[in-house]
């Protein structure tokens, strides 16, 4: 039997519904409202119907009278799988799609279109790609567009490079599992001069499937032992949720150490002591994640802070994880991008000769925003080579990362320089949108913190914003009385008066008794600024829905 | 303060403290021959001198790699979606541009660089079922039962990941082939399932062998829960296509016992030898009534790297699962959507291959021309490498049917077995580093693709061009016909 979970614990996304159509996907709701009793809030029966765990337990065994001992169940399938969430493209996504086809079906809404400001995708936000680095991917892909003369030479000269290292000249041969050595060796150079010279091997640099493709594989080769000796892994909360994903998919130990909120969201390393001593009573902590820019937190850490931690990771023996995506989103004037690695090198050799890191990049993010192309590399320091031998074994077999990915990441690592054709356009291309997006910073930031009850810290850099909201504890009432996270609710009443979809808190973790969401800075300015004055509307009219003579007496 | 300045820490992650299932994992499609055949590329880069010039990689299923062109409608739709300025050049045909577009209209934003739905483009899985239905004469194909991959790999194992659990004797078995190709092998290693293996019989053109498939099932059922059955067709490396009678008698096997089925059909297309077609697992499934096809779960994989496009680097593939439990299909979506998207200029050639021209269009005749000239050449080569392998005494190869590789038996002399054990090394992977060293032909041992006790085999692809590869066959004869002498 089925234990009806609640949609704002277990089953925040254990077993969604695909956020885009399926036939499945209807009949299971349109299936679940007539067996669900009927509700007057039709709110709220659409996000009842999101919770598998209760599809399970109303979807009759025999339904059809077909057989229906499969060989695989929800009980019988791995454990290690059904427990893993991921709530960027959790339930509350899966509604926004419903939501949006009924818009196509002629519904009427209080709104006419749907804004996903839930994940942080810039060209579906309308960012527009950089023109040289799809030259450069389009000439690779069909280079009979070298004899053209409406590309650049400089985009073609990086075009042929990049083919003479592809077998047989073809983007479709695959690469080296590692990636394309000519590559590798471009952002070898590319590294060395962001952090001042200090040396990058090209060996020790593996192409990856986007970062997140990267972080898994590195995670894997850690995990070990079990009980007591369980490898646990220390996460930021709150975090991307990928890492505890991965970490549940993996069957590892997630350590949870806080950001402080209140010192705008700041790393603070007696928080780090605090979260490892406790954890040592039940795994062995082995490694340290950090997200630098912050995803979903927006903060850029300081220098002397990243020494914290390495130092901190070197007394007591952490592998360290800088998952450093954002490293081009910084807004905040007074704040600068330090990469871990050029840290641990300014702190001197012991450092350097001994604390092994792993930082990860991508084409995702940045200026490019190319997220489809899934291209990223991560670069190890101070690996045993035995393992990196293990950890190029494990990449083989996955063959290699998409080619065309590790084109868009060799633009960005090696973009024209001044007196190249493509220069001026590039860095005007590329100026705009990071101004563009520091501008959106900003506005998300003064917006949110002008409402009352919605408290955003700055957002230093990466793409989002991570107020925290006040939720009044007639609404969490409410909220629990439908098992179901306070931010969820908030979120899916956001979503359905006002076509704005953000992601509760509960889904990137929070301290207990606090509420936030993550929305992405990325629509465009006007767009942008439509979406932060709903959300404020949409604020005051909630509190005054749910203020009770309780909250007020309070 | 534990700085000392002098001795190094001991690393956090040693060889000793790494996940021991990773160390289990073994892929010797690029394993140490590979390895070593890219070192003596870059010495005779370096000018050292060796009996040959350079190094010819029949490893690994890389057409491009080998020399194969690309096809070009599928490029010209790909470079219009990753530069939509294009679609203003006169230069690329309208049935390319209408592609691009409808792509294109599908990607948020109108860009190939957003993320996809986790599942894929929906447009994009449309166009694979109707595709499906084409190739199976008309049995429905559901969209919301595709889902697009980077690679068939990356499918072959979410599936994998889906399906492990218990332990000792509870844990997950799954039938594999032997030989196989060592994913299956590799990514069991990493999840800890339990490797359940059959063998086909060399004797009669690799057949798979129900009989056999039993004989495995109750032996691996006194140690762990066999759960899932894989198979390989067109075989690989064993490169057998399987008859329609084998494939139901496999069906109702699995029907049985009540295993689940993964259909390895990338090398569908790739079909030589006369009298033999490539039957989908779904087609035959529903042809064999209700009684299965309402019940047997199945997941069959394709992918872009091999057939004609041989476009591997794109990383484009995807399943279809019949029968799967709805619960567990909203598992598969979430567990998929923690990798975001697959990429999307793969799922854009996923697309072009499910939507070729058709007549009428103007790309029509030179696609099909470039198309029908790619499987002609390899059926030709599929031909050749039999007909020059057979005339070697030692060397028995079976008929090349279908995929793209030849899986000889190699008679190696007791006097090199023992030289090879002497060294720590399986007797046919001493064969290959032999012939690696001596003619830089990189081919890959049988012992990674497994075979009986005993026996000896390599894997070698038949996709160098026809010249190239006739030089190969007759330098391998050369190195056979030298080794058997010298150790005899």
């Amino acid at each position: 039997m089925f234990r009806l979970q609640t949609i704002g614990r277990g089953s925040l996304c254990s077993g969604i519904l695909e956020q885009c159509s399926s036939e499945f996907t209807t009949k299971t709701l349109r299936h679940l409202s007539s067996v669900w009793k009927p509700s007057r809030d039709i709110e709220v029966e659409g996000v009842k119907s999101l919770s598998t765990a209760e599809a399970s337990a109303v979807m009759p065994k025999d339904e059809n009278g077909r057989i229906r001992d499969r060989i695989l169940t929800l009980e019988t399938m791995s454990p290690l799988v059904k427990a893993v969430e991921y709530a960027v493209r959790g339930p509350i996504v899966i509604k926004a799609g419903e939501i949006e086809r009924e818009l196509n079906q002629g519904i009427k809404k209080p709104f006419t279109e749907v804004i996903r400001a839930n994940i942080g995708d810039a060209h579906a936000m309308g960012q527009k790609p950089i023109t040289f680095l799809r030259q450069v991917v389009a000439l690779s892909t069909f280079p009979e567009l070298l004899e053209s003369p409406s590309f650049p030479e400089d985009a073609k000269k990086r075009a042929r490079r990049i083919l003479q290292d592809c077998g047989g000249n073809s983007l479709g041969s695959y690469s080296a599992s590692q990636g394309l050595e000519i590559i590798r060796e471009n952002i070898a150079t590319y590294l060395e001069h962001r952090d001042d010279g200090i040396p990058a091997d090209p060996n020790n640099i593996c192409l990856t499937t986007g970062a997140s493709d990267g972080i898994m594989s590195i995670l894997k080769l850690l995990v070990t032992g079990d009980g007591l000796s369980r490898t646990g892994v220390m996460i930021p909360i709150p975090q991307y949720p990928l890492y505890s994903a991965a970490i549940s998919e993996l069957g590892a130990v997630q350590v949870n150490y806080y950001l402080d909120e209140d010192n705008c969201w700041a790393l603070d390393v007696s928080e780090l002591h605090r979260a490892l001593s406790s954890a040592r009573k039940y795994c062995t902590p082995k490694v340290l994640c950090i997200i630098n820019p912050g995803n979903p937190t927006g903060q850029v850490q300081s220098r002397k802070c990243i020494e914290d931690v390495i130092h901190f990771a070197y007394e007591e023996k952490l592998f360290i994880l800088s998952d450093e995506v954002y490293q081009d989103n910084i807004y905040s004037p007074d704040c600068q991008f330090h990469s871990f690695k050029k840290v641990l090198f300014e702190m001197g050799p012991e450092y350097f000769n001994n604390v092994e890191l792993a930082s990860f990049h991508s084409t995702s993010k940045g200026y490019m925003g190319e997220c489809g192309f899934r291209g990223g590399f991560m670069e190890v320091v101070n690996m045993d080579p035995d393992v990196r031998t293990q950890m190029i074994k494990l990449l083989s077999v996955r063959l290699c990362p998409p080619v065309s990915g590790q084109v868009a990441m060799d633009v960005v690592v090696n973009p024209p320089q001044p007196g190249e054709q493509s220069f001026e356009q590039f860095a005007k291309e590329k100026k705009t949108v990071l101004r563009e997006l520091a501008r959106k910073a900003r506005l998300t930031e003064e917006i949110l913190n002008s409402v009352p009850g919605i408290k955003c810290n700055p957002v230093q850099g990466a793409m989002y914003a991570f107020p925290r909201i006040f939720i009044p504890p007639k609404a969490i009432q409410e909220a629990k009385a439908l098992g179901m996270a306070p931010d969820m609710f908030y979120c899916l009443q956001l979503l359905e008066e006002t076509g704005i979809c953000v992601v509760p808190g509960s889904g990137f973790g929070q301290k207990n008794g606090t509420y936030h969401f993550r929305m992405t800075i990325l629509p465009p300015v006007e767009k942008l600024k439509l979406l932060l004055t709903k959300v404020k509307e949409f604020h005051i009219n909630f509190l005054q829905q749910y203020a009770s003579s309780e909250s007020t007496s309070r | 303060m534990s700085i000392n300045g002098v001795a190094s820490q001991s690393k956090v992650l040693t060889i000793d403290t790494l996940n021991p299932s990773i160390k289990k994992v073994e892929y010797a499609v690029r394993g140490p021959i590979v390895l070593r055949a890219i070192e003596i590329e870059k010495e005779l880069q370096e000018g050292v001198k060796k009996p040959f010039t350079e190094v010819i990689k029949a490893n690994i299923g890389d057409a491009h790699a080998m020399g194969q062109t690309p096809i070009t409608f599928l490029r010209q739709v790909i470079a219009l979606c990753i530069y939509p300025e294009l679609l203003k050049d006169n230069k690329f045909p309208e049935d390319a541009k209408k592609r691009a577009r409808r792509i294109l209209q599908a990607c948020a934003g109108g860009s190939i660089g957003a993320y996809s739905a986790s599942q894929g483009i929906e447009c994009i899985r449309q166009d694979v079922a109707h595709y499906i239905e084409r190739r199976d004469g008309g049995i429905p194909s559901d969209p919301g039962n595709i889902f697009l991959s980077t690679g068939a790999s990356d499918a072959i194992v979410t599936i994998l990941k889906l399906l492990m659990t218990g332990e000792g004797n509870t844990r997950t078995g799954v039938m594999i082939p032997i030989p196989q190709y060592p994913l299956y092998s590799a990514a069991l290693a990493e999840l800890n399932g339990v490797q359940v293996n059959y063998y086909l019989d060399e004797e009669n053109c690799w057949a798979l062998d129900v009989e056999e498939l039993r004989r495995s099932l109750n032996a691996a059922r006194q140690h762990c829960r066999p759960r899932a059955l894989c198979i390989i067709n067109p075989g690989n490396p064993t490169g057998q296509v399987q008859s329609k009678k084998c494939i139901e008698d496999v069906i109702r096997f699995a029907a049985e016992e009540k295993l689940l089925l993964l259909a390895d059909e990338v090398y569908q297309d790739n079909i030589y030898a006369q009298g033999c077609k490539f039957h989908s697992f779904k087609k035959v499934l529903f042809e064999m009534g209700p009684e299965y096809s309402n019940t047997v779960e199945l997941v069959s994989f394709h992918s872009t790297s091999k057939c004609y496009m041989g476009e591997c680097g794109f990383r484009g593939g995807y399943m279809e699962v019949c029968n799967m439990d709805p619960e567990v299909k909203q598992q598969l979506i979430k567990l998929v959507s923690v990798r975001l998207c697959p990429p999307v200029p793969g799922q854009a050639m996923v697309d072009v291959i499910s939507t070729p021209p058709v007549e009428g269009e103007p790309s029509y005749e030179q696609f099909v021309k470039e198309k029908n000239a790619v499987l002609a050449s390899l059926g030709e080569k599929a031909h050749l490498t039999e007909d020059i392998f057979n005339t070697v005494p030692g060397i028995k190869c079976n008929p090349v049917q279908g995929a793209m590789y030849s899986f000889p038996r190699i008679e190696i002399p007791d006097k090199a077995v023992k030289e090879a054990k002497a060294k720590g090394l399986a007797p046919d992977m001493f064969y290959c580093i032999t012939l690696l060293e001596e003619t830089g032909i990189c081919i890959v041992p049988g012992s990674g693709f497994g075979q009986r006790e005993g026996t000896y085999h390599f894997r070698m692809t038949i996709l160098p061009p026809v010249d190239k590869l006739k030089v190969l066959l007759k330098k391998l004869k050369e190195f056979h016909i030298k080794f058997t002498n010298k150790y005899s």
